[in-house]
Parts: structure tokens; C-alpha cells; sequence
């Protein structure tokens, strides 16, 4: 008896669901996690969209695009969120992502105008350091320094391909020789994010490859102002973080709705706590008291999407050959 | 009762070739010098080492393809006859039930038969705690409660003293005669054959002998036992 | 000899094991575009993956036979906790263990401060060396409960012996020792081997850089940065093929058992009296208990401060941990049982080279690999912890029969002709003699299993479902959003779940009813 009622809820739960309309976003593990942005986003869509929003989980920006490249065209994803620049590329040449209309006032370093994603947030990255030493003003500077940085390899890890770019966007041909005298500076090598700060904040690292924003998380929730990112006057690389509806979804408008809200104040003003990263559009209330205190650089560097695409592997033979001796 | 039929066992370069019967209830040692075969001889009748001709019949069933278990014999070794980790009771119990899902009426078999060995009141102590003596009478009663016509012993009291050795062929022919099985052992003591058995098989140079009374082949050992008994 | 223990289901859970693997490197292979590049610098990773796997093992056993020979010899307070403890470092996340070393050996450790008071420089871990400290803190306490178990399998009537005669521990070694050891070593050597060869974060991290780039990192290269199936499905099939081919090589040179019973008496040792064997015996004990304890130490010290920060979603994450790790526990006993039975009869160790395989499989690819499979009839999201148990019951499943081969041998020699002459086979065979006779190595090889659950991320990040994420998976998470203290208390928690499994487990056998 119990066995009935149990699948009889179940049925009419799933019958009351089939009158709502499903969302799908597939995005990287942590933008769902509790401490996330997803729980927020999903609850403030979820109140004006009538529809049921379900994030799906897929490891990180990386891992997210080789489950789509899996899964191909029978995709239950109706849109995915979390690539960045440097995926994007490869992204498109899926052929499974569908064009959008989405037009917002971004507040970008950069003008963007890609028909396919849509931007919701950004940063730059950095070496974060603590604030009791003087930290190098580039990284002819640091190279020449006693310092000892904790990096991520960019082969797994995203922050770690972006500072593959990051040094071939400053240095061009020059990177090798940059890798090359920065190579007594690498403490290690680390598979991601995670373990390299790990051992920074453990006291192993002098700086870890992370981001500007990094410092406003010490500072906003632990209220420990001795974290900062030092800045490099040859720029900083950015990371532009977007999304993207899928040419096989079976609620396109749906998927527009969202990609519409993902650039309005009610899912940007989540972003900097939730994510620690800068919205891709400032929200009116501005950015949460803490991130006045952040560095700006004086000079932003991005490889468009084809650039990043063609230079990354030669880029990735420089670091391995500089590193690897 | 028993019958082995032009018996051939090979084991590598060694052969043993056996031919014979015994009677109900005959009470047989099998003698001979070290490395005859006499333990090759009794693993081959309990299904124990594979022949390579010849046949094994135990009360006019041919038992040669059997498993040990399904030859109506009951066997001793020389060593590990119990399960250290059992009490003496279940392992006397794997005698009535290999599953040892005794029923009520079982358990109490199994308690006489422990008492009938000197055993009562250690039903529940394991092999390990106990001693040398204790051990062997356990296994001894669970032959008795096995209730097999067949018993074979491979020299299981070698390890214990000469006194307490006669005393365990003297309850062994005592659980035999309850039980009413036949009993073939090994020994190495000319004495034992003659205090607890009325034939001796001898084994010797690749042929185990068919028995011959006790009181016979002593009387005029053949050649080979006379030089195996120094006389 | 029709119903031989193991005789069916032996052959019936290896097979699964070499199917599991092998469904999934074709499900990879056949999404793969073909040709596929392999040129001399992979020959470069293998060269590493190899030496580095080798150096870790033959270190981690060389320390763990005079740990384990002192462990044997000795008896004193809190040696039953040390011998629980040597399960610990094994089932630690990657980078919880990590971190614990590097507070003690890394360049702002313990040992570097205390050179640098002394006006000394700090020591340098990060290289080969980092790499194969990092492995024998692994894999040395395996090692460790191995061998010992090993020396404990000794008969004590030949201790008894022993110190009957006053051979002296020279002898003592000759004798009985060497024996066993020929016989418990090179198993030990090619399952730690094997464990090393698919390390990746661990020989990464320490080993300093991209000089130390292991097959397993090339996988996941192919995976995610190249998107290259076909590669990854030839590196994966390279690892398979270095681990078989080590365990075909250590079960070759397993020399032919010569066994011993003896009557379950309690253990006393007569030998190594002396009072130099004694402070040698302290040393080694010691030694291994400072090298294995103040890294442990140092993750429990930065955890108890997170404990309070933890968010309530890490107490749901270690309920769906635990449960995993008892499903995967009963799917570890299951399979390993048949197996153990079946390789404990038979002379030869092939299938055992199996289960090492399973060991070898990179679980990204076997992640992937079953991915493709569940992708076209369901959600592999529904699957994704039923999978989680399935693999580490499937990884941890060398380790079990490893442990139970051993007993289920002598087992079988000392009860095998017993049981046949009373009729005991089938299921009674199992519970009254196989179970009771193994029941100190099913405990430890069910207490490893379990607690290499708790603390294996495995594949469940790729199947990750939001809603229900596994114990370490949180930890990740936390460490990945800043949380490092709360991610600090976590990895405690796991620490403290893990070690309470491996307890009860091993609690259960090391207390057979005597």
C-alpha cells in the first residue's frame, strides 16, 4: 500500500511537472554548489519565468564542453553556461550552439559583440600574494625575483591556460624566453585552482596564479584585508566568462528568456559574492563595498576566440619545453 | 567388504600396484618401510590420490570415481583432523552434518559421543586448548558418530607417546566395533599391528601385499618384512 | 571436485572486471577519429610514469618490511591504534594528503623552520624526490599491513620453535622470514606499482612541474584540453598494458607455495630478545609513526578548526558517502570472495592480473568510457553514484584479493582435504570453513575497501549531480569556492568517517571468536 502511494505521488509529481516547462543549463560544478551563484539565480528566474530551472553539474569549463562534445546533438542541455574566451572557439565548431538577440550595456573592458554567447561575468587574472611583501611589477620583474609562484597546468585547468595566454598576448614571440627565466620562479605545477591557492595559503608559495578578485574574498567574507593582487604593468589577460543556447533545445524561448535575465540586475547582482568575479553588466547598486580596494589594470589583454584557438598549442610546447628541462 | 582391483598408481617415477580384499569387520595394519606407498595406498582407497587403473569397491559398490566423502569411509590423518577455529563439538557435528545444522537429537549424539571418548564436558572447548590426546579422541569420536564401515587411519596417534598411543588403538578398536566398521591403519610399530589388528598388508618396492593373518606372517615373515623388522 | 569454491564465481567476477574496462575503452574508442598522434615525447612520459611508479614501490616495501617485522615482533600500548592508523594516508583525498606533507616537509614546513632556526637552508621536495615521498606515504602502510599480515600467517608453532632452539633472528630471518617474504613482496611490489603508475595530481604537485608528466595526465590532456578520444583511448590501453605486464612479471616470479599449519595459538615471539633488536625494532616503529603521524596530525590540527564552518550540506554529502562506501563494501565482498577462492586453488596468478588491471583502468576514461554507454538509454546522472560504488569496488578490489588470496591458500592446504573427507563444500564450505578461517583478512580487506570509497572522488565528477554529491566531492567544492577551512574541516570529517569504516571493519576481523 505504502509502494502505491509512493508512485502514486510520484506520478502526479511528475505530471505536475510536465505542465511546467524545463530548463536545462548545463555549467561548471562550482557555479552550483550551495555557496554558488546557482541556488540564487535558479530561485530568482524561477519567479517570473514560470518554468522549472534545472542546473546540471559538469566539472569544470573544460570538462563541461567535452560532456556536450559527448553527448552531441541529443543533448538534453538547452543552454550551457560557464565556457570562457578561450573555449569558445572550439565551442562553435561543434556546430550544436544556436545564434542569439540578447543586447545589453555591458560594462566589459572590452566591446563584445559575439552573435552566439552571451558574457555574464569576468575577471582578470593575477598572482595574489600577501600584502607584508612588495610584490613585482611584471614578470621580467618576477623572474628575476627569488620569488616562488604556484601556477596550474594549463592541460587541466583553466586559470592555467589562461596564463599561457596571458604571457603569449604580453610577450608574443618572446613568451619562450619569458617561460625560460621564469622557470626557476615555478615552485610546481598544479592539476587545479584548488591546490595551487591551497598551497599559497599554506605558506609554500610566495604568489599563486588566481585572479584580481581573489583579495575581495578575504576581505568581503573572512574580513582579512592581507591578501592582494599584485599588478603587472605589461596588463593582465582576462577571462570573460559566457553562455549560449543550444540549436537543439525544444524551448528556444525559453532559452532566450534566460539568456535575457543572465544580463539584468536580478542574476548580476549575485555574481560578485557568489562567484568573485565582476559582473558582465554593473548592476545599479553597484559592486558590494570591498571591491573598490581591488587593483584595475591599466591595460587589459584578450585574444579573440580564432587567436586563442591557433596559438594555443604551439603556446602550450613553449611552456612544456621552458618547464620541463 | 572391501575390494581393490588390480590397482595401479603412478606418481611420477613411482608405481604402486595393490590387489586384494578384505572382510567385515577385519581389523588390518599396513606395514612397511618409509616411502613405500602406505599413505599413497590408503589416500588412493578414500579417494584421496587418482588411480590410474583398477577399480576401489567398498561393499560391492565401485567407489572409484567418487568424491571422499560419498565412499562410506571414514579417514584419519596424521595431522589436521580438526578445525582449530570450531569447538570439538561442531567438529565432531561435521560428522552427522556437513552444513552443521544439527537438530536437537544430534547435538545430544554428538555430546555422547564426545562423553563415550573420555570427552564430556569439553564440548565446547577448540582444538587448540586442548591436549595432544584430547585432540585425537575427538576425532575419534567423530568417526564413531560418522558411523562409517569403512575406517581408515594414516598414522593420526604418531605424535603421541607410546601409552597414550595403545590407549587410542585400544578406543579406536572399541568406536570400530560400536560402529561395526571395518578398520585399515598404518603403523610403524610391528607391536601395534599385533596388539590391534588380526592382518597385515605389507608394502613394499611398489606392491602392497594381500593381508595375511597377524600370527602368520609373523610366524614366517617374508624376506622384505623380516629385513623392514630387523630380524 | 565438481563444486570447488570460487570455481564459478571466481572466473564469472574477473571477467566483469576485464568487461567493465573493456566496454568502456571501446565505447571511447569507437567516438575517436583516426589517426591518432603518438610520438617521442609520450615515450618521455612513459619513461617517467615508470620510474617513478618503480622507485615508489621498491622504497615504500623496502621501509615497510623492518616496520612490519618490528610490528610482528613487538607488543605495546597503542600498537592496535598504529595498526589502524596505517590505513589512514591511503584513503586521504590527494590534496588533503598533500597539503599534510607539505606542512612538514615542504619549503614553509616543519622540518625546513626548524633547518632555517638553525641558519640552514630549507629542503627541497619538490622533484623525483617530492613525488616518491609523496607514494610511500601512500603506499609504505599498505605495505606495512601486508606484510605484517604476512608474518602474523608465520604458524606459532614455529616460533615456538624457534625459541626452543635460540636460533638467533639472523636465522630466524633465513628460516621463516625469507620464505614469506619471497612469497608476500613482489604482490605487494606490482599492486603499489600499479597504484603509482596512474598517479597524477600527487606526481604533478610535488614532482614540481610539467618534467613530471604521468600517462594519467596525458589522459587527461587528450580528454579535455585536445579533445582527442582516440588518444586518450591509446594511453589508457599503454597504462593497461605497463600494469599487466608488471603483474604478469610479479606473479611469475612468485615462487611455489611451501605451507604450514599450525593451531591458532596466540603469538609469542622468542626471538630478536636481545636489547640492540629492541631499540632497532623502537626506531623503525618510531620512524614510521613520525613519518606517518605528523602529516596526519597536521590535517587533523587545520581541520578541527574548520569543523565549525562547515556548512550543513557537508553532513548530507557524508550520509551519501557512507552509503556509497557500504554498497561498494558489499560489491567489493562479493566479488572478491569467488575471486580469492578460486586464485587460492589455482597454481597460477593470471586472474589476479586482472584485477590489477582494474586498478590501472584510468577512471577518467572508465568514467568516459561508461558515459557513452548509459548516455543513449539514461540519464547517467541517475547512475552516478550506483557507478561510483561499482568503480571503487572495482579499484579496491586488487587490494581485497591481494589480502585474501594468502589466507583462502592456506586454507585450502591446511582444511581443503579435511573438507572433502567430511562432505563440507558449497555454501557449507564458506561458513564453516573459507569464512572463519579468512575472517581477519575479510575484515581489513572490507575496512580498506570501504574507507578507499569514502575518500576516492573517482568518477562521480563527471556524472555529478548537483543535488547529491559525495563527501570529498564537497570538500572540493569547498576548497574550489575560497572555503579552504570549512574544505580543512571536511577532509577531518572524511578522515574520521574513512578511519571509523576501516575500523568496524577491521575490528570485526581482527576479532574472530577464538
Amino acid at each position: 500500500m505504502k509502494y502505491l502511494m509512493t508512485t502514486a505521488a510520484v506520478l502526479c509529481a511528475s505530471a505536475a511537472w510536465a505542465e511546467t516547462p524545463v530548463l536545462k543549463v548545463y555549467t561548471y560544478d562550482s557555479f552550483v554548489s550551495d555557496w554558488g551563484p546557482g541556488p540564487a539565480v535558479e530561485a530568482a528566474f524561477e519567479e517570473t519565468c514560470g518554468c522549472d530551472l534545472q542546473f546540471v553539474g559538469a566539472g569544470d569549463g573544460a570538462a563541461l564542453l567535452a560532456r556536450l562534445k559527448l553527448e552531441g546533438a541529443r543533448s538534453e542541455a538547452d543552454v550551457v553556461l560557464g565556457l570562457d574566451t578561450n573555449l569558445i572557439a572550439a565551442a562553435k565548431e561543434t556546430g550544436l550552439f544556436a545564434t542569439h538577440s540578447v543586447t545589453a550595456d555591458y560594462t566589459l573592458p572590452v566591446t563584445w559583440a559575439d552573435d552566439t554567447f552571451v558574457p555574464f561575468d569576468w575577471g582578470y587574472f593575477a598572482f595574489v600574494h600577501n600584502t607584508d611583501m612588495t610584490p613585482p611589477a611584471n614578470f621580467r620583474a618576477l623572474a628575476d625575483s627569488d620569488l616562488q609562484i604556484a601556477i596550474q597546468d594549463p592541460r587541466s585547468s583553466t586559470p592555467g591556460l589562461g596564463l599561457l595566454m596571458w604571457v603569449k598576448a604580453a610577450y608574443g614571440d618572446e613568451a619562450p624566453a619569458i617561460w625560460a627565466d621564469l622557470s626557476d620562479n615555478v615552485l610546481t605545477v598544479t592539476k587545479g585552482w584548488s591546490e595551487s591557492y591551497g598551497l599559497f595559503l599554506e605558506g609554500e608559495a610566495d604568489m599563486v596564479l588566481s585572479y584580481t578578485t581573489s583579495p575581495a574574498y578575504h576581505l568581503i567574507a573572512e574580513e582579512d584585508a592581507s591578501k592582494a593582487a599584485a599588478p603587472f604593468d605589461e596588463g593582465h589577460y582576462m577571462q570573460i566568462e559566457v553562455a549560449g543556447k543550444l540549436a537543439s533545445t525544444q524551448v528556444p524561448d525559453l532559452a532566450d528568456q534566460f539568456l535575457a535575465f543572465m544580463v539584468t540586475d536580478g542574476f548580476q547582482s549575485i555574481i560578485p559574492t557568489t562567484n568573485w568575479m565582476y559582473p558582465a553588466v554593473t548592476p545599479a547598486g553597484g559592486l558590494p563595498e570591498g571591491f573598490e580596494t581591488l587593483i584595475t589594470p591599466e591595460k587589459s589583454l584578450l585574444l579573440s576566440p580564432e587567436e586563442s584557438a591557433s596559438v594555443r598549442d604551439a603556446a602550450l610546447d613553449e611552456w612544456l619545453n621552458a618547464l620541463a628541462r | 567388504m572391501l575390494s581393490v582391483e588390480e590397482l595401479i598408481i603412478e606418481q611420477g617415477d613411482f608405481i604402486l600396484r595393490a590387489d586384494f580384499e578384505i572382510e567385515a569387520g577385519a581389523r588390518v595394519a599396513v606395514l612397511g618401510p618409509s616411502g613405500a606407498g602406505k599413505s599413497t595406498l590408503l589416500g588412493a582407497i578414500g579417494g584421496y590420490v587418482p588411480l590410474a587403473k583398477g577399480r576401489v569397491v567398498v561393499n560391492a559398490r565401485d567407489v572409484s570415481g567418487a568424491p571422499p566423502d560419498q565412499r562410506d569411509i571414514a579417514m584419519l590423518f596424521q595431522d589436521g583432523n580438526l578445525f582449530p577455529h570450531l569447538t570439538l563439538a561442531q567438529n565432531v557435528g561435521l560428522g552427522l552434518r556437513p552444513a552443521l545444522r544439527l537438530t536437537k537429537a544430534e547435538t545430544a549424539q554428538v555430546r555422547e559421543a564426545l562423553a563415550r571418548v573420555g570427552l564430556a564436558g569439553f564440548e565446547h572447548r577448540k582444538p587448540g586448548d586442548v591436549s595432544g590426546g584430547q585432540q585425537s579422541r575427538a576425532a575419534l569420536a567423530r568417526m564413531l558418530i560418522q558411523a562409517r564401515p569403512l575406517m581408515l587411519l594414516d598414522e593420526p596417534f604418531s605424535a603421541l607417546g607410546p601409552a597414550l598411543r595403545s590407549e587410542m588403538l585400544e578406543l579406536t578398536s572399541e568406536v570400530a566395533r560400536d560402529a561395526g566398521a571395518t578398520v585399515i591403519m598404518i603403523t610403524h610399530d610391528p607391536k601395534d599391528a599385533e596388539r590391534a589388528s588380526d592382518q597385515i598388508v605389507f608394502v613394499d618396492a611398489g606392491q602392497a601385499h594381500a593381508p595375511r593373518a597377524v600370527a602368520d606372517i609373523m610366524a614366517d615373515p617374508p624376506e622384505a618384512l623380516r629385513a623392514y623388522l630387523g630380524v | 571436485m565438481a563444486q570447488r569454491a570460487g570455481a564459478i564465481g571466481g572466473p564469472v567476477a574477473s571477467g566483469a572486471v576485464f568487461v567493465l574496462i573493456l566496454a568502456a575503452l571501446v565505447a571511447v574508442t569507437s567516438k575517436a577519429d583516426w589517426p591518432v598522434r603518438f610520438d617521442a615525447s609520450d615515450w618521455a612520459v612513459l619513461r617517467f610514469t615508470v620510474w617513478q611508479a618503480v622507485l615508489s614501490a621498491v622504497l615504500s616495501v623496502a621501509f615497510a618490511i623492518p616496520v612490519a617485522r618490528a610490528l610482528a615482533r613487538r607488543r605495546f600500548a597503542g600498537r592496535g591504534a598504529l595498526v589502524t592508523l596505517l590505513g589512514a594516508p591511503f584513503i586521504l583525498p590527494v590534496i588533503v594528503a598533500v597539503l599534510g606533507i607539505l606542512t612538514v616537509f615542504g619549503r614553509a614546513g616543519w622540518i625546513s623552520q626548524t633547518l632555517g632556526n638553525f641558519g640552514l637552508p630549507p629542503i627541497s621536495i619538490y622533484g623525483l624526490q617530492g613525488v616518491v615521498l609523496a607514494h610511500v606515504f601512500f603506499n609504505m602502510p599498505l605495505a606495512t599491513r601486508l606484510i605484517l599480515q604476512g608474518w602474523q600467517a608465520i604458524p606459532a608453532e614455529q616460533y615456538r620453535l624457534v625459541g626452543q632452539l635460540g636460533l638467533p633472528a639472523r636465522t630466524v630471518f633465513q628460516t621463516l622470514e625469507w620464505p614469506m617474504l619471497r612469497q608476500v613482496v613482489p604482490g605487494a611490489l606490482a599492486l603499489i606499482f600499479v597504484i603509482c603508475l596512474t598517479s597524477f595530481a600527487v606526481a604533478l604537485t610535488l614532482g614540481g612541474g610539467p618534467r613530471a608528466t604521468t600517462i594519467e595526465l596525458a589522459i587527461y590532456q587528450a580528454f579535455r584540453f585536445d579533445f582527442d578520444l582516440g588518444r586518450a583511448a591509446i594511453l589508457s590501453l599503454l597504462q593497461l598494458v605497463v600494469a599487466g605486464t608488471a603483474a604478469a612479471l610479479a606473479l611469475w616470479i612468485l615462487p611455489p607455495l611451501v605451507l604450514q599449519s599450525g593451531l591458532d595459538r596466540p603469538l609469542v615471539r622468542w626471538d630478536a630478545r636481545g636489547l640492540t633488536h629492541r631499540l632497532l625494532d623502537a626506531g623503525w616503529i618510531g620512524a614510521a609513526a613520525l613519518f606517518l603521524l605528523l602529516p596526519l596530525g597536521a590535517v587533523a590540527v587545520s581541520g578541527a578548526i574548520g569543523l565549525g564552518q562547515m556548512p550543513s550540506s557537508v553532513w548530507a554529502a557524508t550520509w551519501t558517502s557512507t552509503w556509497v562506501a557500504v554498497l561498494s563494501t558489499v560489491l567489493l565482498v562479493v566479488m572478491a570472495l569467488p575471486v580469492a577462492a578460486w586464485l587460492g586453488q589455482s597454481a597460477k596468478g593470471s586472474a589476479e592480473a586482472i584485477t590489477l588491471l582494474g586498478l590501472a583502468a584510468s577512471p577518467l576514461m572508465i568514467g568516459t568510457g561508461w558515459f557513452i554507454l548509459i548516455y543513449p538509454v539514461a540519464n547517467p546522472q541517475s547512475f552516478a553514484l550506483p557507478v561510483t560504488a561499482m568503480v571503487n569496488a572495482m579499484m579496491a578490489l586488487p587490494f581485497a584479493v591481494r589480502i585474501l588470496v594468502p589466507g583462502m591458500r592456506q586454507s585450502f592446504a591446511d582444511y581443503g582435504r579435511l573438507s572433502r573427507a567430511l562432505g563440507v563444500k558449497g555454501f557449507a564450505m564458506w561458513r564453516i570453513v573459507l569464512l572463519p578461517r579468512i575472517r581477519p583478512r575479510l575484515g581489513f580487506a572490507a575496512g580498506l575497501g570501504a574507507a578507499m570509497s569514502v575518500g576516492d572522488l573517482g568518477v562521480v565528477t563527471l556524472f555529478a549531480d548537483p543535488e547529491v554529491a559525495t563527501l570529498p566531492l564537497q570538500m572540493y567544492r569547498l576548497m574550489g569556492s575560497y572555503r579552504t577551512e570549512a574544505a580543512s574541516g571536511a577532509a577531518l570529517l572524511l578522515l574520521a568517517l574513512a578511519l571509523g569504516l576501516f575500523w568496524v571493519c577491521d575490528n570485526w576481523g581482527r576479532h574472530a571468536e577464538r
